[in-house]
């Protein structure tokens, strides 16, 4: 009925003036049992899920960042991230990290093939995870001032050879640029590095990966050395994390569409800034494992 | 008024009748009226609304309150669910919009079933969010189809107003739905490794609802729902049932014996309902002035209350039934002088 849209308003506002408002009652009991959000979150398994997850980020992978100012303490910010690993790491070490040093949750935004595992895909959810959709991230960002994060390579990124580490794939469509110009908030990259080395991608097994329905099955060192627990524990590279400055877009927000050419303009000149940066953190550093 | 005989139907009329701005409200069923109505008069008719048009023209009728969709899969076969949503909307629509109609208000009773259910969908759909994926189920279909009938007639009607309701899953004291009677028994299916967060909504506010937009007159589609999301686990346990985890693939199949013993309800819209849920947001209703009285876990809590009333109490008796002569003759008898019925 979207043609009818503007005489909807118009009545709309006529009905209000003739007809008084339905009474406005006292806020309406809400007999809840658990702490389950609209966004499938839940705070408690959060708290959980951090206490048992912060060994792994400061002794583990013994992340450090650098220009954690530049990212807001409030409002919404879209963080983009240049994502590697056959299991990436590079997700829970961001979320984690930034909630950890600036008290700010993160929303790690991932395909929605997640949701479709059983008990990952909830799991996955409570701890905070939000399908990529566009009214998600909208929501997120423009209604709700979060911090959300997404990594625009997709499975491009994680699905790459050991041979391609830290070569970055395409940005796809650009649509997180899209998003955040909608919902009138900057883009924050974050260059990693560290995350290569935690899974390094053999070779990938296209047929196996069909037939399981999952968008690709991987074969990597983990498996080899360890077998199946390499499916689960990653190796013990040490993480850097470079905040970089934040991006802008001097357009006016909650258009339906904006123009192909300046979205990929936006998204390339982002990706090559994360690309620049990752190349210029691994020139200083010395030694996969310390850093 | 169409579905006068169902729950829906038979509720709204009983509200409408109270509103002395409201001079007839004819019920259409086709079946007898399971509540008394004070001063609505029935007309029995088949579902495909042949003898509607007649109707409308003889007694001028303004507004037409279209009850009747079905939502529950388990209830009807696929050929009457058809029949009763597609070519029955169809055929009230038609009528509406003849020439010589008076009718001036349309309002229909949808369900938030139109969105879908699946892993592509948004946290909320707003009422213009377009589904994520092609309807799945004959329960689905049914309702699109049904949904983009109105919506031409709108388009046709530019004069008449047209309002849409998309109710969530409606619990309550007397509804009877696949979830409700799934949670009123000791254990209750699930799949497992799923814990999808799901919206209800009281059975009064749908009344209240139904009321407010006729009353109001306000076109547009509207999601109407309770405020907040439950996961179905938290639902169970509220309900103090126990959930039965059914294998993730070939749910449908592997569970059709407990569904042949009638240990569970899994009609085709619950298996990827308990998956991945659907959440509506009901700000436009909310804005156009509706206020509701439950939230979802208020819904599920009263929905509680009164199957554990049930069962310390058992079934109250039917209160009512219609008895077509003794019906006119308090309408028409010369006899009936007012006041007491």
């Amino acid at each position: 009925m979207a043609p009818r849209q503007v005489a909807t308003e118009d009545r709309l506002s006529g009905e209000v003036v003739r007809l008084p408002l339905m009474p406005e009652t006292e806020p309406l009991e809400d007999p809840r049992l658990g702490d389950v959000d609209t966004w499938g979150r839940s705070e408690s398994f959060r708290a959980l899920l951090r206490t048992l997850y912060d060994p792994i980020y400061s002794k583990w992978f013994r992340v450090e960042w650098e220009g954690l100012d530049k990212i807001p303490a409030e409002g919404g910010a879209l963080l983009v991230a240049n994502h590697a690993g056959a299991i990436p790491s590079d997700a829970p070490v961001i979320m984690h990290g930034i909630e950890k040093e600036l008290g700010r949750p993160v929303y790690g935004m991932a395909d929605y093939f997640f949701r479709t595992i059983p008990v990952v895909g909830t799991l996955w959810s409570r701890g905070g995870g939000v399908p990529a959709n566009p009214l998600n991230a909208y929501r997120l960002l423009h209604d709700e001032h979060q911090l959300a994060l997404v990594f625009p390579e997709g499975t491009k990124g994680p699905s790459k050879s050991f041979t391609d580490r830290y070569q970055l794939r395409r940005f796809g469509r650009g649509g997180f640029v899209e998003i955040a110009m909608r919902a009138g908030v900057p883009v924050v990259p974050i260059a990693v590095i560290g995350s290569e080395e935690t899974m390094p991608v053999v070779l990938r097994l296209p047929a196996l990966a069909r037939a399981l329905g999952i968008p690709y099955f991987p074969v990597t060192a983990n498996m080899l050395l360890l077998g199946p627990l390499g499916l689960v524990v990653p190796f013990p590279a040490k993480f850097r994390l470079r905040v970089l400055d934040p991006v802008t877009f001097d357009v006016p927000a909650n258009q339906e569409r904006y123009t192909k050419s300046r979205v990929m303009e936006e998204a390339e000149r982002i990706r090559m800034d994360l690309q620049e940066n990752v190349y210029d953190m691994l020139q200083t550093r010395r030694s996969v494992w310390f850093g | 008024m169409t579905g006068a005989n169902t729950f829906w139907g038979g509720r709204v009329i009983q509200a409408l009748e109270s509103d002395p701005g409201i001079d007839v409200i004819l019920g259409l069923g086709t079946e007898a009226p399971s509540v008394p109505f004070e001063r609505a008069e029935f007309v029995r008719a088949d579902q495909a609304y042949a003898i509607l048009h007649r109707i409308v023209r003889a007694a001028q009728v303004d507004t037409v309150v279209h009850t009747f969709l079905m939502v529950d899969s388990t209830q009807v076969t696929a050929r009457a669910l058809h029949e009763i949503n597609v070519i029955g909307t169809m055929n009230l629509l038609a009528a509406a919009g003849a020439s010589d109609s008076k009718v001036r208000h349309v309002v229909v009773k949808s369900s938030t079933m139109v969105y879908g259910s699946s892993p592509k969908d948004p946290a909320l759909f707003r009422e213009d969010t377009p589904r994520s994926s092609p309807p799945r189920t004959r329960m689905e279909r049914s309702l699109v189809e049904a949904e983009a009938l109105v919506r031409d007639f709108a388009e046709d009607n530019p004069a008449t107003v047209v309002t849409v309701l998309r109710f969530g899953n409606v619990l309550g004291a007397d509804i009877v739905t696949p979830i409700s009677r799934n949670l009123s028994r000791r254990l209750c299916p699930s799949i497992f490794g799923f814990d999808p967060l799901l919206q209800f909504l009281e059975e009064d506010d749908v009344t209240r609802a139904l009321e407010f937009v006729t009353h109001r007159e306000i076109p547009g589609i509207y999601n109407v729902a309770g405020s907040g999301m439950l996961p179905w686990s938290e639902v169970a346990t509220i309900c103090g049932t126990r959930l039965l985890p059914l294998p993730p693939v070939q749910t449908r199949r592997l569970a059709a014996p407990l569904t042949r013993l009638g240990l569970v309800d899994l009609p085709p819209e619950l298996d990827q309902l308990l998956r991945y849920g659907r959440g509506v947001d009901t700000t436009r209703l909310q804005e156009a002035g509706f206020r509701y009285r439950f939230t979802s876990a208020g819904t599920v809590d009263s929905f509680v209350r009164a199957s554990r009333l049930r069962r310390s109490a058992g079934n109250p008796p039917p209160a009512y039934t219609y008895e077509h002569d003794v019906e006119q003759f308090f309408r028409h008898s010369p006899s009936v002088t007012g006041g007491e019925r």
